[in-house]
C-alpha cells in the first residue's frame, strides 16, 4: 500500500493557515489598500525601500517562508472547496492547483534570489 | 421492502440552505481571494527583482481602482480568516497546563494578543524605512 501524501498536504495547510491569520490583514493593509486609502505612507511601497529591506537574506528567507505557507494553504483549501462545489474531478482540481502553487512558489524562490 | 428515502439534495447549492452552511462556504472562499493575493505578491517581488522601472509598471497596477477594490474584497476575507482560524484553534488543539484544560476563549484571546504583536511589527518594520 502506498504512503498517503495527506500529512504533508495537511501540514502545510495548517501551518499557512495560522501564518495567514496572524499576518495576513496588516500585509495587505500595508500592501493593498493603505497607500490607496492615505493610511500608509507612499514611501512604503517604493523600489528603494524594499530593495533596502528585502537585502538581508533572513528576511527574503523569512518572506519566502510566509508567502509559500499561505499559497500552499490556498492551494489545499482551493481543492476542498471545489469539491465542496460540487466539482468531483479532484485528481484534476488536485493537479491544477498544486500544480500553480509549486510553480508559484518557485517563481517566488527565484525572484527572491535575483532580488 | 421499500427503498429507503433519500432527501434529494443540490450538489452544488447545498451550502444556501442554512446560515451556517454560507458562513462556512465564505470561510472556504477566502482560499480564492488569498491564493489569487499571493499571486500577486509574487509578481510583485518578481518585478521587483526584474529593475525599477518593471516595479514601478507593476505598482501602478497594484495601486489602481482595480488592484485596491480587489485588496479590500481579499481584506476582508483575510480578517474573516484569521476570526474563524482562531475561534476553531482551542478545538483543534486542545491545551493542558498543569493537569488542567486551559479555557478556549483564553486561548483565542491569547491568539488575539499574537495578532496585535504580529501587526504592529509588521508596520513598524515596513513603513520605518520609508518614514
Amino acid at each position: 500500500m502506498g504512503r498517503s501524501h495527506k500529512p504533508i498536504v495537511w501540514g502545510l495547510f495548517a501551518a499557512g493557515g495560522t501564518v495567514a491569520a496572524f499576518v495576513l490583514p496588516m500585509l495587505i493593509l500595508i500592501t493593498g489598500t493603505g497607500v490607496g486609502l492615505g493610511l500608509v505612507p507612499e514611501s512604503t511601497l517604493q523600489y528603494d525601500n524594499l530593495r533596502a529591506l528585502l537585502t538581508h537574506s533572513l528576511t527574503r528567507l523569512v518572506v519566502f517562508g510566509v508567502l509559500f505557507l499561505m499559497l500552499w494553504h490556498a492551494a489545499h483549501r482551493l481543492r476542498i472547496t471545489a469539491h465542496d462545489l460540487g466539482v468531483r474531478a479532484d485528481t484534476l482540481v488536485a493537479t491544477v492547483v498544486y500544480a500553480a502553487a509549486g510553480l508559484g512558489s518557485l517563481l517566488l524562490a527565484l525572484a527572491l534570489i535575483a532580488i | 421492502m421499500s427503498r429507503p428515502y433519500i432527501r434529494p439534495v443540490s450538489r452544488t447549492g447545498w451550502w444556501l440552505a442554512q446560515p451556517r452552511y454560507v458562513r462556512y462556504m465564505l470561510r472556504e472562499i477566502s482560499s480564492l481571494f488569498i491564493g489569487g493575493y499571493m499571486l500577486i505578491m509574487i509578481t510583485g517581488l518578481y518585478r521587483l527583482s526584474q529593475g525599477p522601472q518593471e516595479y514601478a509598471a507593476f505598482l501602478t497596477a497594484l495601486l489602481g481602482p482595480a488592484g485596491v477594490a480587489y485588496a479590500l474584497v481579499t481584506l476582508v476575507f483575510a480578517a474573516y480568516h484569521t476570526y474563524t482560524w482562531f475561534i476553531v484553534t482551542p478545538k483543534a488543539m486542545p491545551l493542558v497546563i498543569a493537569g488542567k484544560r486551559v479555557p478556549g476563549p483564553l486561548i483565542v484571546a491569547a491568539h488575539w494578543l499574537g495578532f496585535a504583536v504580529v501587526s504592529v511589527a509588521l508596520w513598524l518594520l515596513m513603513t520605518a524605512g520609508g518614514a
